[in-house]
């Protein structure tokens, strides 16, 4: 009875969306306060009807309904707990239900956070929020119904879950990302209704920036996550593969982070409002767009979903409707938006463009290598793919004056900045960042890469430029005086108060992660050691100074898989370091072998073992990587997603409603 | 050095404000054009290359090679007792083994003994032999992308034609038969 239930659910929570999407937007046209009211208790009604389907779903897997084609192909046995409920998300069908379950939670949460908005504002949101529920969960009940039963006879057994999806990676990976991806609906339904209603103000960049940031918190970590997950399980070593899935969730990220940033002048300065709009359009729609690419079967992708030609039919109508509309109305609104933006040629205004210049030409670039093979295909062109080097070089020159610029760009200011002395206050500090950069690397490594040079020399500019504007503004001058007492005047010089506003602390950790991913990057691409090689017990190799020692080989029988895991002690200058057990598995259901490494990990390098086959005489093929300062990658992701919560504890953005921006 | 976006934007607005609509136009109209598309009929690498040598066993465990598939024009048809496509297949394979046309081997893919072989006496045998390939390790040589996928191989044993996804009565005869015809003739 449990899949009748859920699907039942399924098609109630399909029809309280469409209630959802049509009565609060007529009743905000009506001026009809009854109508409006009722977006919220519907919009809580379509979230807790999916929230039942998706409990209903699970419990099928978690009591082994093989009935249920989605389960039967999906889920075995002998699968472990943890991952017959992660399992629910393992492929196509349920992982679009957890898409409108989020798309529900993030609806929730608007009902809840936006007691103050006007009556007419969040009867607009929510409807837009209703409309593209209606439109996933259309396409779930018609097109990719997790709830199918198997006609005829069912399997004893299930086909378990991909083997490369039983990893601690699955159970955080996806939920993170679509709660990024699917976020930036918030954003989106504010812009949309900011256009609708034809206001466009600071409250309006005021409220949407709180969504933006949660949802850009999530996707930043998300992507972490997924980079994380590919380089543990994947056994190559990388972290990051500009995959056609990878490069979907990517572009929002890019365009969000744009559009934070835009959204800091359209709430303090009052311009950028008509670009801003168009990045919180934009910055969905590639969300919309990946989704697409992943789902329609249009692009090979490692991980792309088992494919069917009426789903992307479904998804690409889906896409017209609500990209073009919204695009439409974006074009017949934005151009009667009196724009009177006055400001130098040097100010924090122009950084600020130069930013979102910069990360939508990148989001655009992206865009076009993932397509490019479609695009070739279209034209009758033959089948190609665009590889790493293409992204690798387009995304790192389009990247190199971004991160230049960015360090300096805390220290500007609004309307006007004087050239000559931002020039004065900064050349210090980047004749440091450049010696550094050739001192450090000539020091510890005895030789001089270009690429160390470059990426460690930005990273330390920007560390160093950031820190030296947060010092400066600690000395606080009172503002009002500053301006009116005549130069050379002593009276404020200025005193330490050695604190900072939020908003300073946050865009400074953020910044600094990115540095520290930048050092990541830049130092494990440039110094990693790696060597293929055969290894019977007892055999030493040695690598960048560690000795790798085979000790030997055993059986291990896994809960749904058998391996063989080998010991591999790993000792620099005599002295034991790690016990690594590296494994080799098969999966008992689908047959699939899977290669587990092991790794040894420390915040300077990781040490990292990956099995290839078994040779003769109990030897092994083996890989061993070297890999310094890998772990920095993924560090900076996390201290940007941490400016990112401490920009959110600002009290502009909690309760304050009359807040009104300088 | 004043910028005035106003006046520059204000003549040019509206057909600057439609440029995002028009970008996105071109590309739904790619999308569309790609979905047609079908991103697994890469043209197989192996297309006019001779079958991988190989040396496994058959379902009832005699040992098979490539030198067993030349001399006469076949059908090696992959399947595997968990894939339900290739049941909705099946029938449309024993009626072609039926009528003589041409010999079917089959390719057992990842699959266990026992299931293959009691899919078979359940559902019928259309296949002269079946190689069993447990690890796949044939099949990832000939390219398989996944079940179910037929290879037309000449007397030569060069693969000529790959089918990808199930046989149909409807790609049989249009293009599969007509071409074995004229590799026989050859």
């Amino acid at each position: 009875m449990l899949p009748e239930f859920g699907n039942f659910s399924l098609i109630l929570a399909l029809c309280l969306a469409l209630l959802q999407a049509i009565l609060p937007l007529w009743g905000s046209y009506k001026n009809n306060l009854t109508w409006m009211n009722l977006a919220r208790p519907l919009a809580v009604g379509q979230f807790t009807f999916v929230l039942l389907a998706y409990i209903f779903l699970t419990l099928c897997f978690i009591d082994n309904d093989f009935s249920v084609l989605y389960v039967a192909e999906h889920s075995n046995t002998m699968l472990p707990l943890v991952y017959r409920i992660c399992a629910v998300w393992g492929a196509h069908e349920g992982s679009l239900l957890l898409w409108v379950l989020i798309l529900g939670f993030w609806t929730a949460a608007v009902c809840y956070f936006s007691k103050s908005l006007p009556q007419v504002t969040i009867a607009r949101v929510l409807s837009v929020l209703g409309w593209v529920s209606v439109g996933f969960l259309l396409f779930s009940v018609a097109t990719s119904n997790p709830f199918i039963r198997i006609v005829g006879d069912i399997p004893a057994n299930g086909a378990d879950l991909n083997p490369v999806l039983q990893d601690p990676g699955l159970v955080g990976h996806p939920p993170m990302l679509y709660m990024g991806y699917v976020g930036f609906s918030v954003a989106f339904a504010f812009a949309i209704t900011a256009l609708l209603s034809g206001k466009l103000d600071a409250a309006w960049a005021r409220w949407s920036k709180p969504w933006t940031l949660v949802a850009w918190i999530f996707l930043t970590l998300g992507i972490m996550l997924g980079s994380w997950w590919a380089y543990r399980e994947l056994g190559w070593g990388g972290w990051w593969f500009w995959d056609p899935v990878e490069n979907a969730s990517f572009m929002p990220w890019l365009a969000g982070t744009a559009l934070l940033h835009s959204l800091i002048v359209a709430e303090q300065r009052n311009t950028f409002k008509s670009w801003t709009v168009l990045l919180a359009i934009l910055t969905f729609s590639l969300s919309l767009i990946g989704t697409f690419l992943v789902r329609s079967g249009v692009l090979n992708s490692v991980h792309s979903f088992a494919t069917d030609p009426r789903r992307g039919l479904y998804i690409l109508i889906f896409l017209c409707i609500v990209i073009g509309i919204s695009l439409t109305l974006y074009a017949w609104r934005a151009h009667r938006l009196r724009v009177s933006a006055q400001f130098d040629l040097v100010s924090r205004e122009t950084f600020l463009l130069l930013n979102n210049v910069l990360l939508v030409v990148a989001a655009a670039t992206i865009l076009l290598g993932t397509l490019y093979p479609l695009i070739i295909d279209a034209l009758g062109l033959g089948m190609i793919s665009v590889g790493p080097p293409y992204f690798n070089t387009v995304f790192g020159i389009l990247m190199l004056p971004l991160l230049f610029f960015m360090a300096m760009a805390p220290a500007t200011r609004w309307k006007l900045t004087e050239p000559k002395k931002l020039m004065r206050e900064f050349y210090v500090v980047l004749i440091i960042s450049i010696v550094l950069a050739v001192v450090l690397p000539y020091g510890l490594m005895h030789q001089i890469q270009w690429g160390v040079v470059v990426g460690l020399g930005l990273a330390l500019w920007i560390i160093l430029a950031t820190l030296w504007s947060v010092a400066k503004k600690m000395w606080s001058f009172p503002r009002r005086r500053e301006s009116r007492e005549p130069p050379g005047s002593r009276i404020n010089a200025g005193v330490f108060s050695g604190t900072i506003p939020r908003s300073t602390l946050a865009m400074t950790i953020a910044h600094i992660g990115m540095a520290v991913t930048l050092i990541g990057i830049t130092l494990s691409l440039s110094y990693p050691v790696q060597q293929d090689l055969r290894m019977a017990p007892g055999d030493v190799a040695t690598v960048a100074d560690y000795q790798f020692k085979f000790i030997g080989e055993e059986d291990l029988r896994g809960p749904n898989y058998d391996a063989v895991r080998l010991t591999i002690d790993v000792s620099r200058d005599g002295k034991l370091i790690e016990h690594l057990y590296p494994e080799k598995r098969i999966y008992r259901a689908s047959g699939i072998t899977m290669t587990d490494a092991a790794i040894a990990v420390n915040p300077w390098r990781d040490l990292y073992v990956s099995l290839g086959d078994p040779l003769d005489n109990n030897a092994w093929g083996m890989r061993l990587y070297y890999k310094p300062f890998v772990r920095w990658i993924w560090l900076g992701a996390i201290l940007m997603a941490l400016g990112g919560v401490i920009a959110l504890t600002d009290r502009k953005y909690r309760g304050g409603k009359n807040f009104h921006a300088a | 050095m004043t910028t005035d976006i106003s006046k520059i934007m204000n003549k040019k607005r509206l057909s600057i404000t439609l440029l995002p609509l028009v970008i996105f136009i071109c590309l739904a109209i790619l999308f569309a054009r790609g979905l047609q598309l079908d991103p697994h009929k890469l043209p197989s690498a192996l297309i006019g290359k001779p079958l991988p040598v190989f040396t496994l066993t058959t379902l009832d465990g005699k040992t098979i090679s490539e030198k067993d598939l030349q001399g006469k024009v076949l059908l090696l048809n992959v399947w595997a007792s968990w894939c339900l496509t290739c049941r909705v297949e099946h029938a449309e394979l024993m009626n072609i083994a039926a009528s003589h046309q041409i010999l079917i081997y089959g390719l057992n893919y990842k699959d266990q003994l026992d299931a293959a072989n009691s899919w078979l006496q359940a559902f019928g045998n259309p296949y002269v032999a079946t190689i069993y390939d447990p690890k796949g390790m044939f099949a990832l040589n000939l390219g398989v992308y996944g079940v179910p996928e037929t290879y037309l191989i000449d007397k030569q044993g060069i693969i000529r034609y790959k089918q990808v996804g199930e046989i149909t009565n409807n790609n049989w005869q249009s293009v599969i038969l007509p071409l074995a015809k004229t590799l026989e003739k050859s």
